[in-house]
């Protein structure tokens, strides 16, 4: 602690934290003012350290005293430990985590192993995002959106010869070489931030200590402060005869080695969507088999009408369907399945042949076999999932999650990430900015994109009653799709608003091309309290389609004709 | 007065008494409101004033460019703006898509071409659709429309000319000027207006420009430029000082170093002296090099003349009832409602003196005008933080303040700047340079860092503006837009992840994802 005589004196008094006080007389103070302020940003005394770790002010160690930062960073230097940190799964939260850790001078291990799949596909470093999600599935939605540019050029006045084939084995090849760079990407960054890594399975043991297994099976045991679970999600099976032996997943579908062929897609999940809507625009047969709703916990009015424009380009629906059983007709790459299954109404059967079955009802959170149990950490039976509390602080105070295992929070990479970085700074820079998991933004790629933030119109009219919200709505017909004549006033837009909250905007809904791009700035806006006042003061930027929220002008309860016209 | 009756007579044939009935409801004038100009403001300002029951009438006239190209309701924007090139430079982006589509797998037998006379008749049909589109409109909401020219009388008298030269005479309560501007002419260019083009007939070419020289370097020289390089052709822009005046100046040298990369030619420093037609047909340009002072020429096709708008107040008579002017930028002054020195006569758009040239901006003062004077509102139209974007093959959008314009106002000390150059997803497996790719946010660097300028280019940078105009406006610091959770995988989430100013003079490259 630096701090000037006066203050020394009253420590002196404290003997109960026995701090290490250095007092700064006036002679030499200034100097050492000026280095502290080169350090930490502070030219003022007192100026307080906890085992290096930079707490503040008066004002901030009171409250660092008061959320009991203070005693978690008094805590941290009794026991010695290999690592200050051990971060168990090297996906996009467990990497940002490890390496805001690492750059606050800690030590960290991160371990990182991928099971194979039932098919026996593996991959390297960075978790789903990278290698099975996000990436490959935005880089394929790509593939197809450009058939559809490919259709439009021809309007446009592009000619070249009628014959336009999809090739599989160079749109997987390119992605894969894109995807082996950023995984190779990762290893150096960690390896640049002193972070160590390990390609190796982790199970706690006893507290505070976990087994490292690696390829070969070589064992390894390490201690650490304090953990951090960030094992992610993987797949989950249906559980019924041929599921494991014949279909595949996401984990499997971006580095499949030849094209799936007639492909049916089982679950109307974002990720059923979005992988039925890419096969479907490459030129594939594809069915998708739905048990009840599209898109669960999303609005599903915007739903719907993703659904519906995928229907209307080509893809089948069957509902409401489940599978009973899979069977193998012919071995081959890809060779031929049969499917059964059963109308969830009526109870009749159905049987379909199709050359791939992709499943995709959900994902299963990987913390049954790390060994949780060992340490006492507490997860929820049904689904695996770790409760924490708004720190990301599991049961067991020293260890942490973050990302798609945590009950009830998002699972997307950018919060995964948010949340790391925000985790490590709290645990190791004695900050108090925690994830804000509010009004999250977020983009479904489907062939017609749907970006979203805040509530659903369902979520809002249970929060605040039918009368007390107020929906503003709007078809619209981009100009990109008016010379090719396709797609008129298929895209769609809704805005949520709280009329007791002076019509702030508590849902943001946009069904239409580039919805990712479109969305972010609204959340921004949304953040900083958007009303629907703001938006109708806002000018528009034409010709575009995110300017269709600025002239909002026909609430859903007037019924009133919502197709556009003109520009 | 004799023609005037003939002329409401044959218009909509009425009684007497209901004239006369007519005439007392609407303060003994024609209309409670004409609006001269047809555009994108005009348009909604007569439709917004019908909504509340007035009796509305727009008056619409295009004169013919010296090329002779002329086009139907709706102004500049829907026929020689914004809709026109937006489809021709996605035309152009299509063709880099059909580029791209080949690594993503899609096999396309070679040769491709561009075809003009594909593209260009889809385009007008598209513009034919919404000037009948509009005519439906005007019609539906009770707004009569005549395709005469209008000038002023006084201040509630207005003279509308026809097409053949028929004269006739019309009042009304207020009225609304909305003209709007065109091209100018180099007219001190010997050969610029026998042989040159304009913005107004580049669109409506009935054959392909060929090898072009764009001369000026406004947002429509090189959104003009840069699509006629995209669908194939040689084309030159000739700048005689800076690129997008106005606008930062750093982005302006990354849009133009973007074109240059993809095959558009830029002759800087250089101003045309002559345009002569040779007997091949094609066109002999002489240029100097204002450094060098050394003369150079070569031969274009088509020479497209980009060097600014000129109001259109011409035929007005504007200053002989006494609607006050500014000498420098030859539009019409108004205050902040819209307002000119004479009674109830207003101006919006383009023509208005010191309001930004656009659309929407048109579009909203229009409306507001419209429900200030017939629907008891007095809200002002808000021409701060008005969000841009320019179609550039690099698109470049904005709000707020330039850099520049910022250290201006607040000193280099008073503000902080973030930036970060990016790689779109989209370019990595299409194997696109993405160098130019690049995100700017000007803050103030006080307290919580109040956003007071954001710049972006890249691919949709419309779609990615609109959202951040919409959260400056809510008044969003740096701190906010940290507090935001990305959208994964996009462009625009590298936004909320800047963290580089560029006091730090660290490397602003976004690695990894």
């Amino acid at each position: 602690m630096f701090c000037n005589n006066r203050v020394a004196k009253c420590c002196d008094r404290q003997k109960t934290l026995n701090p290490f006080v250095s007092t700064l007389f006036s002679d030499e103070g200034s100097n050492f003012q000026d280095i502290l302020l080169e350090i930490t940003g502070q030219k003022t005394v007192p100026n307080v350290f906890v085992n290096k770790t930079h707490v503040g002010g008066c004002d901030k160690t009171l409250q660092a005293h008061k959320d009991g930062m203070l005693q978690k960073l008094l805590e941290g230097s009794n026991e010695t430990y290999e690592y200050d940190l051990i971060v168990i799964g090297g996906g996009s939260g467990g990497l940002a985590c490890s390496k805001e850790a690492a750059t606050l001078g800690k030590k960290v291990l991160v371990l990182d192993y991928v099971v194979p799949t039932p098919k026996g596909t593996t991959w390297g470093l960075g978790g789903t995002c990278v290698n099975v999600g996000c990436i490959p599935k935005k880089l394929m939605h790509q593939a197809a959106l450009l058939g559809t540019a490919l259709k439009d050029s021809r309007n446009f006045g592009w000619e070249y010869e009628e014959k336009v084939k999809h090739n599989w084995q160079t749109m997987i090849e390119s992605i894969s070489n894109y995807i082996g760079s950023l995984n190779w990407g990762y290893r150096v960054e960690l390896r640049d931030k002193n972070v160590t890594y390990m390609n190796s399975y982790a199970e706690f043991v006893e507290p505070h200590k976990i087994k490292a297994t690696n390829k070969r099976g070589k064992e390894t045991f390490h201690t650490a402060a304090k953990f951090v679970l960030a094992t992610g999600e993987r797949p989950r099976y249906l559980g019924i005869p041929g599921d494991k032996e014949y279909c595949i997943t996401s984990d499997d579908l971006f580095s499949l080695p030849y094209c799936p062929g007639k492909t049916l897609v089982i679950g109307a999940s974002y990720v059923a969507l979005e992988c039925a809507g890419f096969l479907a625009g490459i030129g594939l047969d594809v069915t998708v088999m739905v048990r009840s709703i599209l898109l669960r916990g999303f609005d599903q009015e915007m739903a719907e009408r993703a659904g519906t424009y995928m229907k209307d380009h080509g893809v089948k629906f069957m509902r409401p369907f489940v599978p009973t059983k899979i069977e193998q007709l012919e071995e081959g790459t890809p060779g031929k399945l049969k499917v059964t299954a059963k109308s969830t109404e009526s109870g009749e059967m159905i049987e379909g042949e199709y050359n791939t079955v992709l499943i995709a009802v959900g994902r299963d959170a990987c913390t049954g076999k790390i060994g949780l149990d060992k340490v006492g950490v507490e997860i929820n039976e049904k689904n695996g999932k770790v409760p924490v509390n708004d720190e990301e602080q599991t049961n067991v105070p020293y260890i942490y999650a973050i990302g798609d295992i945590l009950e009830g929070k998002w699972e997307l990479t950018p919060v995964a990430i948010q949340a790391g970085k925000l985790l490590a700074r709290r645990l190791f820079d004695g900050s108090s900015l925690k994830c804000d998991y509010v009004n999250v933004p977020t983009t479904v790629f489907t062939p017609l994109e749907y970006g979203c933030c805040g509530l659903s119109e369902e979520k809002a009219i249970e929060l605040y009653g039918e009368e007390n919200i107020e929906v503003y709505h709007s078809l619209f017909w981009p100009l990109e799709c008016t010379v090719p004549s396709r797609d008129n006033n298929k895209c769609y837009s809704k805005i949520v608003c709280n009329k007791l909250d002076n019509e702030r905007v508590v849902g943001f809904h946009y069904l239409g091309p580039n919805a990712g791009e479109v969305t972010q700035g609204f959340g921004v806006a949304i953040k900083c309290g958007l009303t629907k006042e703001l938006l109708d003061n806002t000018t528009g930027i034409h010709p575009t389609c995110a300017e269709v929220f600025t002239t909002l002008g026909i609430t859903k309860r007037s019924g009133a004709d919502i197709t556009q016209k003109g520009c | 007065m004799a023609a005037l009756c003939k002329w409401r007579h044959r218009l909509k044939p009425a009684g007497f008494f209901q004239n006369a009935v007519r005439r007392q409801l609407s303060d003994n004038y024609d209309y409670d409101l004409l609006v001269i100009g047809g555009g994108s403001g005009g348009l909604a300002c007569s439709k917004e004033a019908a909504q509340f029951g007035k009796k509305v009438a727009v008056l619409d006239y295009v004169e013919s460019s010296p090329k002779g190209t002329k086009w139907g309701l709706g102004g500049t924007c829907v026929n020689v703006g914004c809709i026109p090139k937006k489809l021709m430079h996605q035309a152009a982006l299509l063709g880099g898509a059909v580029k791209d589509a080949q690594k993503y797998g899609w096999r396309i037998p070679s040769p491709i071409t561009h075809d003009w006379l594909t593209m260009a008749p889809a385009v007008q049909d598209y513009i034919r659709s919404l000037n009948w589109g509009h005519r439906v409109q005007l019609q539906d909401k009770k707004v009569k429309y005549l395709n005469l020219k209008g000038s002023l009388m006084d201040g509630h008298t207005v003279k509308a000319v026809s097409k053949t030269g028929k004269e006739s005479v019309l009042t009304a309560g207020n009225i609304v000027i909305a003209t709007g501007g065109r091209p100018k002419y180099p007219t001190h260019i010997p050969g610029s207006l026998e042989y040159g083009i304009s913005s107004d007939d580049i669109f409506w070419l009935k054959e392909s420009p060929g090898k072009t020289l764009v001369v000026g370097a406004s947002y429509i020289a090189l959104e003009c430029a840069g699509f006629l390089t995209g669908i194939g052709l040689d084309a030159s822009v000739m700048v005689r000082s800076i690129p997008l005046r106005g606008f930062d100046q750093q982005i302006a040298c990354l849009v133009t170093d973007y074109m240059g990369s993809y095959g558009t030619k830029f002759h800087w420093k250089c101003s045309p002296s002559k345009v002569e037609k040779l007997e091949t047909g094609r066109l002999l340009v002489s240029w100097t090099d204002l450094d060098s002072g050394k003369e150079d020429q070569d031969t274009f096709d088509t020479v497209l003349w980009a060097v600014g708008r000129a109001p259109e107040t011409r035929a007005l008579n504007l200053e002989k009832v006494g609607v006050k002017m500014n000498r420098e930028t030859g539009k019409v002054c108004v205050s902040a409602d819209e307002a000119t020195s004479v009674p109830h006569i207003y101006a919006i758009g383009d023509i208005a003196d010191g309001r930004p040239e656009l659309t929407p901006t048109a579009i909203q003062a229009g409306k507001l005008l419209a429900r200030r004077l017939f629907g008891k509102s007095s809200e002002l139209m808000d021409y701060d933080c008005v969000p841009t974007t320019v179609f550039t093959p690099l698109e470049y959008g904005s709000v707020g303040l330039s850099e520049e314009e910022a250290v201006r106002r607040h000193g280099e000390d008073g503000i902080e700047v973030f930036h970060a150059f990016y790689k779109p997803l989209e370019f990595t497996v299409a194997e696109r340079d993405a160098s130019h790719c690049y995100i700017k946010m000007v803050c103030l660097r006080e307290g919580a860092r109040r956003i007071l300028g954001f710049h972006f280019t890249g691919p949709n940078a419309g779609e990615v503006t609109q959202g951040f105009a919409l959260a400056i406006k809510c008044g969003a610091t740096y701190t906010q837009l940290m507090a935001t959770v990305g959208i994964h995988p996009t462009s625009a989430e590298e936004i909320i992840k800047l963290h580089i100013t560029k006091r730090s003079g660290l490397d602003p490259t976004v690695t990894g994802c």
